[in-house]
């Protein structure tokens, strides 16, 4: 469904994503692994167009989306809630969802809230709400809320854990694999990396600009490098 | 009752500011410029309404040109002046607009020559006068007053309420994220300008009616006193631009009307030193530059 090759990215002279390649199977659920500042946000956002490759080719259903701008990338089925959220924090919950419905018809606007609602109900008690004075947890809700009103194909998380409780990891964590097996496929990027392996199917472990170590989750939760630099083992 | 004369005097004047500010606003929440041609996209189009006027074109037929020259212009240099400079340092784009300005206004030397003529305000609204109480109060006054709050309650709507609308508020406050929702950041900053410039026009017009004698420069010192304006109710913020407008025209009023005439522009000006020291992001302001 998505197949990176050959990324490289650069902040002027900086050279953050070194030749990476890899891929994303329909209806997988994909983990990004690595330690801070390795370029996970960074291949995120040159997926969905806010960066740009130098080189190689980003295919998302088979057509390629290196220079497509980012608004027309969301039209294609590919969101992305980025992190720290960039929940739009001066407009209410509701605007907030119908931000996220932008690239989809009005007419069908309430129908695909509702169905946001049954995910988060605590959205649907607070959509009045402006988004700024809602809780870290309730605005990760909101963002990833947002990112599913685009029905996309391919969602695409950055960090959805960040600041959470524990007990709201375990939620957020089970909102996305109930939104996988609804049909989404899923690219996660986690510093959680243990929760984030136990619901993927593979992963890949970044160091610095490069894809070190790939795999299925399995393997890597029981990889003894993988163990030792990021589960804390 | 000279208050209340004096009271719809300061308001009329303080209509126009706000409507004039109300542009400054939108456009630095969008790009992030502080567009210096913005007052004399106002005297274009001041001339606009001044030639269809004097050639007998029917009032609503002056407006209309007049709103229309003025989002089209202001179009035209957003697409050549300033798109072209969207990833440039936001102090090329400021030394850019000051360079449109001076363009706009050697041009209108150039076409319509320095000296002033005399606005028709007669052929576009009633004159005469009515009393309240026992003021009397010019037709004009009233009129102007209430196009130009009818004009900010069409924008508060389009703003809060439209799809465009909304993509501009979400641009403003994180432009990468409304990208990601499927804005495109083009149309909405085209967009703007061009409301921005409606409401100019509009402002075009009511400044002709309170001040009929145009010249190439009146966008100068409107175009300050509007930035003003815009500074006092808070650089960015749409409530803040009407605020504003009204306050610094309310001021304007009352200190010609304590006999200080030669005094209202320095007294204006002494305000904009005063917010910037004691509260920079103005009354209505939040930290919009606090952007990452
Ligand atoms: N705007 C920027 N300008 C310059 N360098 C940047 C910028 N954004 C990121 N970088 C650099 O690029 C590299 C990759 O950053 P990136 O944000 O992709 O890391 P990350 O893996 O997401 O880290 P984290 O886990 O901390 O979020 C880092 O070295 C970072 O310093
Ligand atoms: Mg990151």
């Amino acid at each position: 469904m998505l197949k990176v090759e050959n990324m490289n990215v650069y902040y002027s002279n900086i050279h953050a994503i070194k030749g990476v390649s890899f891929h994303v199977n329909e209806g997988e659920i994909v983990t990004l692994i690595g330690a801070n500042g390795a370029g996970k946000s960074t291949i995120l956002k040159t997926i969905s167009g806010l960066m740009h490759s130098k080189t190689g080719s980003i295919s998302f259903n088979g057509e390629n989306i290196l220079k497509v701008a980012p608004h027309r990338i969301v039209r294609r089925g590919l969101a992305h809630a980025p992190e720290g959220r960039r929940i739009f924090l001066q407009m209410s919950v509701r605007e907030n969802l119908e931000m996220g419905n932008y690239t989809q018809s009005a007419a069908t606007m309430r129908e695909r809230m509702e169905q946001i609602y049954v995910h988060f109900p605590r959205l649907k008690e607070r959509h009045k709400q402006v988004a700024g004075t809602l809780s870290g947890g309730e605005q990760q809700m909101l963002a990833i809320g947002r990112a599913l009103m685009s029905r996309p194909k391919l969602l695409m998380l950055d960090e959805p854990s960040m600041g959470l409780a524990p007990l709201l990891v375990v939620e957020i964590f089970k909102i996305v694999r109930e939104c996988n097996e609804a049909g989404v496929t899923i690219l996660l990027v986690e510093q959680n990396a243990n929760m984030a392996l136990s619901i993927s199917d593979r992963a890949y472990v970044l160091e610095t600009g490069n894809i070190a170590l790939e795999g299925s989750a399995e393997d890597l939760i029981s990889n003894d490098e993988v163990k030792k630099a990021y589960l804390g083992a | 009752m000279l208050f209340l004369s004096q009271l719809i005097n300061g308001l009329q004047l303080g209509s126009i500011y706000a409507l004039v500010a109300l542009g400054y606003n939108m456009v630095y929440g969008i790009v992030k410029l502080l567009n210096f041609a913005h007052g004399d996209i106002i005297m274009v189009g001041a001339y606009i309404a001044l030639f269809s006027l004097n050639y007998n074109h029917h009032p609503v037929v002056a407006a209309l040109l007049t709103v229309g020259g003025c989002t089209l212009l202001a179009i035209v240099i957003e697409k050549t002046a300033y798109s072209p400079l969207r990833l440039a340092p936001r102090l090329s784009l400021l030394i850019t607009a000051i360079g449109v300005s001076i363009l706009l206004q050697n041009l209108a030397q150039f076409f319509f020559e320095a000296r002033g003529r005399a606005f028709p305000a007669d052929r576009l609204l009633p004159t005469g006068t009515v009393s309240i109480g026992d003021a009397t109060v010019s037709y004009t006054s009233l009129l102007t007053i209430g196009i130009s709050v009818a004009s900010m309650i069409v924008l508060t709507f389009i703003v809060n309420k439209t799809k465009l609308g909304k993509a501009m508020r979400a641009v403003s406050e994180d432009t990468g994220a409304a990208q990601l929702m499927g804005v495109n950041v083009n149309v909405v900053i085209t967009f703007t300008f061009a409301v921005g410039a409606a409401l100019a026009g509009v402002g075009a017009l009511m400044y002709g009616v309170r001040f009929p004698l145009i010249t190439p420069t009146i966008g100068a010192m409107l175009g300050l006193k509007a930035f003003v304006a815009a500074v006092f109710g808070g650089i960015g913020s749409i409530p803040g631009a009407m605020i504003g407008g009204f306050m610094i025209g309310l001021l304007e009023v009352l200190v010609i009307h304590m006999g200080y005439s030669g005094w209202a522009d320095g007294v204006v000006f002494m305000l904009l030193i005063i917010v910037l020291l004691v509260r920079p992001t103005g009354i209505m302001g939040r930290n919009l530059m606090e952007k990452v």
